[in-house]
């Protein structure tokens, strides 16, 4: 967490108060919710009132998705498509697939292409054929594996009403997003990615617009959200968004340039490596790299033991690693995608961490290679 | 030595791994994932397949301080371990999946990955000693022979068994209960898992059932004579008296038990107690688990023919390849495909897979 969010936090929590209550503390703890409001909503690009404050960016998904294609059901029942990128996080595609299984959804995939970035003639061809059955379009802002921005204001344009929600978690505080310019009917921004705490993110939903609640109680956040709010956490996250806005142009620039070093440093000593959605725009800190012949939980076992933190694809609910849903999507065989490993640079990492990575990497990798060929 | 505990997530594995630290070793818990869908094989949460499992695993590494993995061999156990149990029973044999899943699984895949990332061997819960002797390194039973697991480990060559670590051999389960207690891990009352792991229901015959169909054949006497009809052969093992429906009465009403499963012919052969009777049994693939017997010499010691089955006193010699037993007394109905372990006193000499009795 960030210096300022955790004052923040720190402060507010022995301030214990229900922003809903009348009285005078309650009106206190209000007002500073509804400062912490305003400025994240300065830092997103949106209005005030558009925020609604949830407990994690899966809720904030979960609502957009769920609430915009019940409410869609209630007017037009013949729309009941859902359309998704090939690649979006689990937070979204699940609650998709969830609709599907239950709820009598349709769902169509957006493809991706080989740099990880989606197709937009193929999008477009599937909302001309489909338009008047099209309950939400969702496409990741940009994406947590290969950390490829993704063109959001033209599928906007390409929706031409139809209601487009964008996870913009991984993007929020760290690279150019604004939720008016872009034009998106709703979009999650989550606390703990810009430096914030953990249990606090939002659903930022254009004015106006109506979807049906999952929670239903007091009906805190504009009547779609229930639940008391977490004042101290959503005080803490004004705090972390404004530090990051602040600090966000130089320390794109200071990671990237990290990010560089990483990649020259792993490919002077193993040649063959390749590095996945390797464009622009795109997050500053993912490297997302395949190591043929290796695999990547062996690599992963190693570089722990060196004290490097990485992650593979993802894993099922048991924790059984998978082949990352990502990597399969931008057409990369099962074979390389479990050969491959995620590396997130931060502010925090040094390049004298990379130099030990990179002291290291070529026995991690020959080991890795010698067990994967045992396997 | 750097070494790789292999943690179900159950209670002796955990203290395995434990005592693994305690001595001294590098230790990373793994738990091997041994179906890439944990709902395919079993739906509760006992045995090795689960969720629950992994958590139960995942937070003893917790409490231990140790770094954890899971490794996913769902194939490798699916192709070595289930086919087999299916391809057996369709050929009338009746094995025994947990010798299989240590020979070709936790201490061959499991290990030969270990030793390539740069481990020294595999720790395990199992309940048998290592000792060093002047026959080498030889494996013994346990201290508690009512946990005693030489049995199902004796299908580890010396390769092997020089990369395993079997850190509660000389511990009674009791104690070993006592210590996760001690030691804070939540396992300590966890149930023992007993049957299969990837038979849910621990209902062999149904599992085998849906899996292969079910063709009813004729149950037949010793002279070929048919006394009933069965519900598929392989579901049926040698020795069973029960279920067996027959619509011919026995003469002098005496009780008849399967003798013998013939999967050509889809048939079952039943006939009286005594026909069980085994004296001589032949075992193929020897397995050696320390110093391999001289050919062409009779040895005296003990055979055992099922996990928690008793050690038969015997006389036994072997070719190099196949394994001989003459026991004193009879036994009554064995089955093909089982294991055959044999032992000098406590110390496992080898094993190999029954292929005739006489």
């Amino acid at each position: 967490m960030s210096k300022p969010a955790i004052d923040a936090l720190n402060l507010q929590i022995s301030r214990l108060g229900n922003a809903s209550s009348l009285h005078t503390q309650g009106r206190s703890v209000r007002k500073e919710v509804e400062e912490a409001r305003e400025s994240i909503a300065s830092v997103a690009g949106c209005g005030p009132s558009e925020i609604i404050f949830t407990g994690s960016g899966t809720e904030a998904n979960n609502l957009a998705i769920k609430g915009f294609y019940w409410k869609q059901q209630r007017s037009h029942p013949e729309r009941n498509i859902i359309i998704i990128s090939a690649f979006e996080h689990h937070a979204v595609m699940d609650p998709v697939e969830w609709l599907e299984a239950h709820e009598g959804a349709h769902v169509i995939q957006i493809p991706v292409t080989s740099q990880g970035v989606i197709d937009l003639e193929a999008l477009a061809e599937i909302v001309e054929v489909n338009r008047a059955k099209i309950a939400v379009i969702a496409v990741m802002h940009s994406n947590n594996e290969v950390g490829t921005v993704q063109p959001i204001a033209e599928v906007v344009r390409i929706a031409a009403g139809i209601p487009v929600h964008t996870d913009a978690v991984q993007s929020f505080g760290k690279i150019d997003f604004n939720f008016d310019s872009l034009g998106v009917t709703s979009a999650t921004i989550s606390a703990h990615k810009v430096g914030g705490p953990l249990g606090v993110a939002a659903l930022i939903l254009q004015r106006g617009i109506d979807i049906t609640p999952i929670l239903h109680g007091g009906g805190q956040e504009r009547d779609i959200r229930s639940g008391t709010l977490n004042a101290p956490a959503i005080v803490s996250f004004a705090a972390a968004a404004k530090d990051a806005e602040i600090n966000r142009g130089a320390r794109y620039s200071s990671i990237r340039e990290l990010r560089t070093y990483l990649i020259e440093a792993l490919q002077a000593k193993i040649s063959d490596i390749r590095v996945n959605g390797d464009v622009e725009p795109a997050l500053p800190g993912i490297a997302n790299i395949t190591f043929p012949g290796t695999e990547s939980d062996g690599l992963l076992l190693l570089l722990d033991a060196e004290g490097i933190a990485c992650s593979t694809g993802s894993a099922c609910s048991a924790g059984v690693p998978q082949a990352s849903h990502v990597l399969l999507a931008m057409g990369i065989s099962e074979r390389d995608a479990r050969s491959s490993l995620r590396f997130s640079l931060g502010v925090s990492n040094t390049r004298s961490e990379i130099d030990h990575l990179a002291s290291v990497i070529g026995s991690v990798v020959e080991r890795s290679r010698a067990a994967q060929a045992r396997h | 030595m750097k070494v790789i505990a292999a943690m179900s997530g159950g209670v002796d594995s955990a203290v395995a791994a434990a005592r693994a630290v305690e001595a001294g070793h590098e230790v990373i818990g793994v738990h091997l994932a041994l179906s890439s869908n944990p709902q395919k094989y079993r739906s509760g949460a006992r045995g090795c397949c689960t969720i629950e499992d992994s958590h139960d695993a995942r937070r003893a590494a917790d409490v231990i301080g140790i770094p954890f993995y899971i490794w996913d061999m769902a194939e490798e156990f699916h192709d070595e371990v289930v086919e087999n149990f299916m391809s057996e029973y369709a050929a009338g044999r009746t094995p025994n999946p947990c010798l299989r899943c240590n020979e070709k699984i936790k201490f061959a895949a499991v290990l030969d990955r270990a030793r390539a990332l740069g481990f020294d061997a595999v720790v395990t819960g199992h309940y048998a000693q290592m000792r060093e002797t002047e026959l080498g390194r030889t494996m013994h039973r346990a201290e508690d022979p009512g946990k005693d697991q030489s049995y199902v480990l004796a299908v580890l060559n010396k390769e092997q068994l020089d990369g395993a670590i079997f850190p509660l051999g000389d511990t009674y389960k009791e104690e070993v209960r006592k210590e996760a207690k001690r030691r804070g891990l939540y396992v300590a009352n966890k149930p023992d898992s007993h049957d299969i792991c990837f038979v849910p229901s621990g209902n062999n015959a149904g599992w085998l059932h849906d899996r292969l169909g079910s063709e009813t054949g004729p149950i037949v006497d010793e002279n070929g004579e048919k006394l009933g009809e069965h519900q598929g052969a392989y579901t049926y093992t040698i020795g069973q008296r029960r279920g067996l429906n027959l619509t011919v009465p026995a003469e002098g009403g005496a009780p008849r038990y399967v003798l013998k499963i013939e999967p050509k012919s889809n048939t079952v052969v039943v006939g009286s107690h005594e026909a069980l009777a085994v004296s001589e049994i032949e075992g193929e693939r020897a397995i050696w688990c320390g110093p391999r017997p001289e050919s062409a010499t009779s040895y005296r010691g003990f055979a055992q023919v099922r996990a928690h089955g008793s050690p038969l006193p015997c006389t036994y010699s072997t070719d190099g390849q196949a394994i001989s037993v003459v026991l004193d007394e009879p036994l009554y109905g064995l089955a093909t495909g089982q294991g055959l372990v044999i032992y000098d006193g406590d110390r496992v000499v080898g094993s190999a897979t029954i292929n005739a009795t006489a």
